[in-house]
């Protein structure tokens, strides 16, 4: 039998074959609307590679698993929608405070509370900002495609082996649920090796995963230390793609499929005659504050995002707030569309030179 | 015939002087002392030379090595 | 000649040296005086260094008293969140099955906050060892009620004592747990008396003789002293345990059927490359065209926008995936976005397919649509707006004639729905309407080449998604034959 690496897939389902490409070998979840179908395609595809897939009873528990799993060395991922991120925080504070690496795929629908199940961006603060207790980051890489969904999950599990940190796949209902093709990478030349620090029958039996530090001395020096290596990620670790930026006055900055938007809105403005560019967040923390800030003749920023203007505060923070930045966004589960962008972009640049 | 001979060994500074070994001792073989060790609390003591090596005393101590049943060989 | 030996002395399972405890204290555990903590600690201590099951085996701690187990044992250390230990334990019982997984626990940990988990763990029969500490009583926190605490028990929190009105009657974990189907043993013992100890010294070793021989989940509670919280002296505590807490919690073998169970048998991952593509990479069913190819059309060479619409079940969705799939088949950037949730669970179905040889932008078609294929007349008038001005309909005519209203469009029709029925199933439409979108493309807008490879194209992508099942196949290929015969464009 002759085989293709050539595959429509969901991005919901082109993160489990990624992931299972990349080498993880458990998969932890609950059911939630849009991100099912990781859950689906991971039952169906990890047993038939002889690893991990188990249906937690709790969003909570998921992350538990997770936490064993990882504590263990092995890669292992859980994924979610804002609901369910929100309910595993307290295990991914415990896992950052703990130095695990683990995957966390976060499909955002639209809240607050039940909301609904249709796309939006908002779990951006309680993702990008660390949603639990403690001082802490995770990484997120915000996929834009199923063929980022799929490439996504092995350098996810990479960087959070590297920094030993939870990295998050942040992206939103309509990423996870397009259908796409996707050229599948090759799989791992071998299995991934156990860590010198993992509770294994490979590894001393002194190693000990805890967070609890009860001399303040102690905790404040384990603060630190996350401290350093958060500021080693923020220098080493910041990935976007810029398009036409390069000339561009006005940048739109958009992540997810925001940021596909815009950049069918930069040809658009292009075609009217106004020099508009994108730079699509890759990583939102690190925030790529310095490819923006390498935009010193952008002359206006907007932030375009499926919330009440959450990444928008980056923008922000990345030039000082010395340009203005304006906010292009839907709520609700209603995507922004490329005419809305275009228009409310045209009346800005008309604003300014009238 | 050799006969065994039991002795239990207190480390004072490990007891916490909760008193359960003295209330297990089927032989009454320890007893709560009066002076203070290194914690600030009396601990016991082998008062008798009954020990039966039951080991009671050490199952029931909530410490790991506060007390240690010796059996001696003659 | 006298020769020593010890008979009882501090076991093995134990570090020489408590170096992680904080403070000038390294022999001492932190437990107060009498704490029941201490003789367990010193059981299974002594059971993991007899088994010689320290290098595999991992204590997971719980929040509460026993938070700082880690201190004591030699072997593996995990703290684990408030009450989440036996999910934390699942993960490592999952990912190695050669581990051999504690849970320790105590009452607040294991009954409140974590109840569901240990429930979920015992039902599915993880294969875990748990030792459950039981003494009514919050300890870390200072004395507040526990779900075991008795009724009428004074606490922090029931400063009146415990009211069954209020608060409910102590929680019988053993009872529930051994009321599961999975749990292989369950057992309660109380840590009071020596010879009590000793039945549980023989619990602990069981516990951890099934986890060794893999036989799934084992429970073992300990009705426990915490004389400092109860003020309580040793005696007291003795008698508190064995009088009245035993009344309300009996000891005893509550289940004991390991011997009647096979060794969980855990998957082997697959690892190497060839192995992981052959299980996972799709199957290449047709030679199709090689990766350069482009079909030569003017039409192919910008972004291609569709839309389609139906009610639910016409099969709206695997109609898109199949255009989706022709697009692959020949190079095309494609994107197919389902409408999901509620609407798809009754009502209309639409979702949007875009073709391309660009990155695309937006998967989400609601404007400027080049094609609209409507299913029935109800998703024709809802989404008849997206169409482009130029923009071309195809509509199944079985259940209507097309409106008037809509005539001065470019219109494709064909009652594919009826002439499936007629092949015998209506899931055939599709294919049919696929046949009128051939005819259509081909009166259009096709090159002489590309005419005769929509054909071509349109069978590769039945046998990809169908390849299995050559009936399937078969049919469909006549329906699309039979779409391309009778669809007609509307003279208007």
């Amino acid at each position: 039998m002759e085989y293709t690496n050539r595959i429509l897939l969901k991005g919901n389902e082109a993160v489990i074959y990624g992931a299972l490409l990349a080498g993880c070998e458990c998969f932890f979840g609950y059911p939630i609307t849009p991100a099912s179908e990781i859950a689906h395609t991971a039952a169906r595809c990890f047993p038939k590679l002889g690893r991990t897939f188990l249906q937690a009873e709790c969003e909570i528990a998921a992350i538990n698993m997770v936490m064993g799993a990882a504590a263990n060395g092995r890669r292992a991922m859980t994924a979610s929608s804002g609901l369910g991120i929100s309910l595993k925080q307290e295990g991914i504070s415990y896992l950052s405070g703990e130095e695990l690496p683990a995957l966390v795929v976060d499909i955002m629908r639209a809240g607050p509370g039940l909301g609904n199940i249709g796309p939006e961006q908002s779990d951006y603060n309680q993702v990008v900002k660390g949603g639990g207790h403690g001082s802490y980051h995770c990484i997120v890489l915000s996929p834009a495609s199923a063929q980022e969904m799929c490439d996504f999950p092995l350098l996810a599990f990479e960087l959070a082996e590297k920094y030993r940190i939870v990295v998050y796949l942040l992206t939103d209902g309509v990423i996870g649920q397009t259908m796409e093709t996707v050229t599948l990478p090759e799989p791992l030349s071998k299995r991934a090796e156990v860590p010198a620090w993992a509770l294994d029958v490979s590894r001393p039996r002194t190693n000990l995963i805890s967070s609890i530090y009860l001399e303040h001395d102690d905790l404040e020096a384990l603060n630190k230390k996350l401290q350093s290596k958060y500021a080693e990620i923020r220098a080493n670790e910041q990935r976007c793609e810029e398009y036409k930026t390069q000339d561009a006055d006005i940048v739109l900055v958009g992540y997810g499929i925001s940021g596909r938007l815009c950049r069918s809105a930069v040809d658009e403005l292009r075609a009217k005659g106004i020099k508009a560019g994108l730079l699509r967040p890759i990583t939102l923390w690190p925030f790529p504050v310095d490819a923006i800030r390498a935009l010193g003749q952008a002359k206006e920023f907007i932030a375009v995002e499926m919330s009440d203007g959450q990444m928008i505060d980056d923008v922000k923070l990345a030039i000082n707030c010395d340009r203005p930045v304006h906010l292009i966004n839907r709520m609700g589960g209603n995507i922004t569309t490329i005419d809305e962008i275009v228009k409310r972009v045209t009346e800005i640049v008309g604003a300014k030179e009238a | 015939m050799n006969k065994k001979k039991f002795t239990v060994q207190i480390a004072p500074d490990e007891c916490k002087g909760c008193e359960r070994c003295v209330i297990a001792c089927p032989r009454h073989v320890l007893k709560m002392g009066t002076r203070l060790n290194k914690l600030g609390v009396p601990f016991a003591v082998p008062v008798r030379q009954e020990c039966i090596g039951c080991g009671g005393c050490f199952l029931t101590c909530p410490e790991p090595g506060a007390i240690t049943v010796i059996q001696l060989s003659e | 000649m006298s020769e020593e030996k010890v008979i009882f002395g501090r076991s093995g399972g134990f570090f020489p040296v408590f170096e992680r405890r904080p403070g000038p204290i390294k022999s001492n555990m932190h437990y107060c005086p009498g704490c029941g903590h201490g003789i367990l600690h010193k059981l299974i201590a002594e059971a993991i260094a007899d088994f010689g099951i320290q290098d595999k085996t991992i204590i997971i701690a719980p929040v509460g008293c026993a938070v700082f187990s880690y201190y004591y044992f030699d072997c593996f250390g995990i703290s684990a969140p408030h009450g989440r230990a036996p999910a934390v334990g699942t993960g490592l019982a999952r990912a190695n099955p050669d581990n051999l997984v504690i849970s320790y626990q105590g009452d607040g940990d294991l009954a409140s906050i974590g109840f569901n988990h240990i429930l979920q763990a015992a039902n599915r029969g993880e294969n875990l060892a748990v030792f459950f500490v039981n003494n009514a009583i919050y300890g870390m926190t200072g004395g507040q009620m526990a779900p075991t605490t008795l009724p009428g028990q004074k606490t922090q929190t029931t400063p009146l004592g415990r009211s069954v009105s209020s608060e409910g009657y102590p929680l019988k974990v053993s009872e529930t747990v051994a009321a599961l189907d999975a749990p292989v043993y369950v057992e309660r013992c109380a840590l009071s008396t020596v010879q009590k100890i000793r039945k549980a010294r023989l619990a602990i070793r069981k516990a951890l003789t099934n986890s060794i021989e893999r036989k799934g989940f084992s429970l073992v509670e300990l009705l426990s002293g915490c004389p400092v919280n109860l003020k309580m002296n040793a005696q007291d505590m003795n008698e508190f345990l064995d009088n009245q807490m035993s009344r309300y919690f009996p000891l005893g073998v509550y289940k004991d059927i390991a011997d009647s169970r096979d060794p969980i048998n855990r998957p082997v991952g697959i690892y190497q490359p060839e192995a992981v593509r052959e299980l996972l990479y799709p199957v290449r069913v047709a030679d199709g065209v090689s990766e350069s190819f482009r079909n030569p059309s003017r039409i192919f060479q910008s972004e291609r926008r569709i839309k389609l619409c139906g009610s639910g079940g016409q099969g709206v969705l695997s109609l898109g995936y199949m255009l989706a799939t022709m697009g692959k088949l020949r190079n095309f950037n494609v994107s197919w976005l389902p409408s999901y949730g509620p609407e798809m669970r009754g009502g209309t179905a639409n979702c949007s397919v875009v073709l391309s040889r660009d990155p695309i932008g937006s998967p989400v078609v609601d404007k400027e649509c080049n094609l609209l294929l409507a299913l029935n007349q109800p998703a024709l008038e809802k989404y008849l707006p997206t169409l482009k001005s130029n923009g071309i309909l195809l509509y199944d005519e079985s259940n209507g004639k097309c409106p008037d209203e809509v005539l001065e469009r470019v219109i494709y029709t064909l009652p594919a729905s009826d002439l499936a029925k007629q092949l015998g199933d209506l899931k055939y439409a599709n294919s049919m309407m696929l046949g009128a979108v051939a005819v259509m493309m081909c009166d259009l807008f096709l090159d002489e080449e590309d005419k005769a490879d929509f054909d071509r194209v349109f069978e590769e992508a039945i046998m990809d998604c169908f390849h299995e099942k050559e009936h399937v196949v078969k049919n469909n290929i006549k329906a699309f034959y039979i779409g391309k015969a009778k669809a007609k464009r509307i003279r208007n």
